[in-house]
């Protein structure tokens, strides 16, 4: 297999979505590093993107809530055009959060703040070796505040925000950054929940992902007709929205 | 580990169940959750009847447990989550010039499930049984333990072809075959009738050899078909196009016997008279019914089943009188397969034995549950026996007795499962566990 050069750093490289973009990636023949907490998985996964054609694949630990473990990741990466994917983010029932509000502050630490920081320090990285991309997954639940999930919600809209003015930044220095909104997936934080509808495969999510990569897409909603549903639902004024529960 | 209430049938989708699955993507996950409440274990539901159901219980869905392990390029032994599918482990190792060693008629069958019903492919009659080419397997047992069980072991036989009896497996150590590359050259011919058939099977000396059968041809075409013989080549071919998928339960007239012997003969006429050689990407031969995506739809909400019996060699008259009984009655469906089986087999309840399988699909309609149940006890009286595999119908006596081993298989299980966890739709329907 072909070598591309290019390495990417896979955060919450134990999700679904994570392990399916990280296969892609692997038959294109780019560099791996897969970061999260369960290392034994992790290695299982690095194991068979080897096997699919990426010339190097490891495992390191990533705690959205650890800061201090974030630098030797960004050491570990090689020579060549560096790429960052942000899987991470926790989503506690909306019913838990309201009877314990502390869980709010590993929420948007998870889903937000932390991959944050990390970007941040990633971005001169970037910059330095003028090219690079950067892929923040994000939520349609971002794009509204809901009844049901707002905590995470407000997360992953802080997240937005934040992917949309790291573009900004990175754009002029020969970086990318896309930002991805998927609706349902069908992932372990979604089996067996009720009222699932128009569920996609984290396969699907992968390439609508990899081919925004390629055609250096600013924001996406995977599948794509969520950017119509989301549409509709962010047009509903305010006044007639916060007495309904979608 | 959280469960998904689910309604999931058989491929044939006569059957159906209902109950709650799991879907674990970590060994982890997996393990835990044998430990706690064990359950057995569903690949990609490909098996036809109920052995991939579990009525009103739970079921371990295994599809995300699909990576590679480790691969050793010296000896070509791939170590793989059992829930990855045999397309993709071809797709991936044939460009490098291995293959997985036996591939039935479908890619998305799971490692799984292929050690569970020690299936057999188009190669049977040199490369053997599934199971003959897996080293060693990781068995989670209903107990909650996780073994490696090597060839010697006494569970090998019990697990192999074992319809999950024994626990979940979590991995395979599979032997793989090397292969010329991933094109495959094939030669058509066309056969006449039920005697040519057999002398061109037997004589047949390919590496991968199979049999389209008519039947719906009565009379001097009898038997008449299409034997496809194939090895496989280095090379470039176009890549097929995007997979079809079948949107819909077709209507009830789509395969009615005038539309299925029209289709038949024009399938038969295909092939040259003079007959034909082709060169194929290896999935084409393989796996021919992938191209269209939920092809099982065809046959409309009530399903289908698939027939399928081996009989020893000396009993090809026996076979044939079967035929002539599913071509009168014209309920057959364009599926019919014929094939010459050699003996290789790796577990006390594995289908294969020498002699000639044949393998028709029908309708799911009352004249054709019948004629099955016919076809069923000719089996028995031939010798042979039935797939459990494709099984939706049978009775219990009769296929216990169609296993020589069944007796001792049942007592291991009992000794394995003792309270019965690993029980499925097809265990309890034919109770297998029964001594």
């Amino acid at each position: 297999m072909a070598d591309t050069g290019e390495t990417w750093i896979l955060l919450g490289a134990t999700s679904a979505m994570a392990r399916a973009m990280a296969r892609g990636l692997a038959e294109r023949g780019d560099g791996l590093i897969l970061a999260g907490r369960d290392m034994a998985d992790m290695e299982t996964t690095a194991a068979d993107c080897l096997l699919r054609g990426a010339p190097t694949a490891r495992a390191m630990r990533f705690d959205a809530r650890d800061a201090h473990g974030f630098a030797a990741i960004i050491d570990a990466v090689p020579g060549g055009v560096v790429n960052c994917a942000v899987f991470v983010g926790s989503m506690p029932p909306q019913g838990e959060i309201d009877l314990d509000p502390a869980l709010i502050d590993g929420t948007v630490t998870d889903s937000f703040t932390g991959p944050a920081r990390f970007l941040q320090m990633l971005a001169p990285e970037i910059e330095a070796r003028g090219a690079g991309c950067v892929v923040g997954v994000g939520s349609v639940a971002g794009d509204r505040g809901r009844i049901g999930n707002y905590v995470y919600g407000a997360a992953k809209a802080g997240f937005h925000t934040y992917l949309s003015g790291l573009r900004n930044r990175l754009t002029r220095a020969g970086g990318h950054v896309v930002t991805v909104k998927p609706g349902f997936v069908d992932t372990p934080m979604t089996w067996g929940i009720p009222g699932m509808f128009l569920v996609a495969s984290p396969d699907d999510v992968a390439q609508d992902i990899l081919k925004a990569v390629t055609k250096r897409r600013d924001v996406i909603y995977t599948p794509f007709f969520w950017r119509a549903i989301m549409g509709i639902i962010k047009a509903i004024p305010e006044r007639i929205f916060k007495k309904m529960s979608v | 580990m959280r469960w998904k209430p689910a309604e999931y049938a058989g491929w044939g989708r006569a059957l159906r169940a209902s109950g709650d699955l799991a879907r674990p993507e970590r060994q982890s996950t997996l393990t835990a959750l044998m430990g706690d409440e064990p359950a057995p274990a569903i690949g990609n539901c490909r098996s036809y009847g109920d052995a991939c159901l579990n009525n009103g219980g739970r079921a371990v869905q295994m599809l995300r447990l699909d990576r590679m392990l480790s691969f050793d390029a010296a000896n070509g032994i791939v170590h793989v989550e059992a829930g990855m599918q045999l397309g993709e482990l071809a797709r991936i190792f044939a460009p490098r010039g291995w293959l997985p060693a036996v591939m039935p008629g479908t890619g998305f069958a799971t490692v799984g499930g292929a050690i569970a019903h020690d299936v057999h492919g188009k190669n049977h009659h040199g490369a053997g049984s599934f199971g003959q080419h897996v080293e060693a397997f990781t068995l989670i047992t209903p107990q909650g333990d996780n073994r490696r069980i090597t060839r010697d072991d006494p569970l090998f036989r019990v697990t192999v072809g074992g319809l999950g009896q024994t626990g979940v497996i979590a991995s395979a150590e599979l032997q793989l075959l090397k292969c010329k590359g991933d094109v495959i050259v094939v030669t058509e011919r066309r056969i006449d009738g039920w005697d040519d058939f057999l002398t061109y099977l037997d004589a047949s000396d390919a590496t991968y050899s199979v049999g389209w059968i008519d039947a719906t041809a009565t009379g001097e075409n009898l038997g008449r078909g299409i034997l496809e013989e194939a090895e496989t080549g280095s090379g470039l071919v176009t890549a097929r196009g995007r997979a079809r998928s079948v949107p819909f339960d077709a209507p009830g007239f789509a395969l009615s016997p005038p539309v299925v012997r029209m289709f038949n003969r024009a399938y038969f006429r295909r092939v040259p008279e003079q007959g034909r050689t082709l060169v194929k990407p290896i999935r084409d031969f393989f796996f021919p019914l992938d191209k269209i995506r939920d092809w099982n739809r065809l046959y409309g909400r009530e399903g289908f089943h698939q027939f399928q019996c081996v009989v020893p060699l000396e009993q090809a008259s026996a076979l044939r009188a079967m035929l002539e009984k599913v071509a009168k009655s014209g309920l057959a469906s364009p599926l019919a397969v014929l094939k010459r089986m050699g003996s290789g087999r790796a577990g006390m309840m594995s289908f294969p034995t020498e002699g000639y399988t044949l393998a028709v699909d029908f309708r799911n309609r009352a004249h054709a549950v019948r004629l099955i149940s016919e076809l069923e006890s000719d089996t028995l009286n031939a010798g042979g026996r039935i797939y459990l595999a494709k099984d939706a119908l049978a009775r219990g006596a009769a296929m216990r007795a169609m296993y020589p081993e069944h007796g001792a298989w049942a007592a291991a299980v009992r000794e394995a499962d003792p309270a019965g966890a690993m029980t499925t739709d097809l265990i309890r329907r034919l109770d297998l566990r029964s001594l």
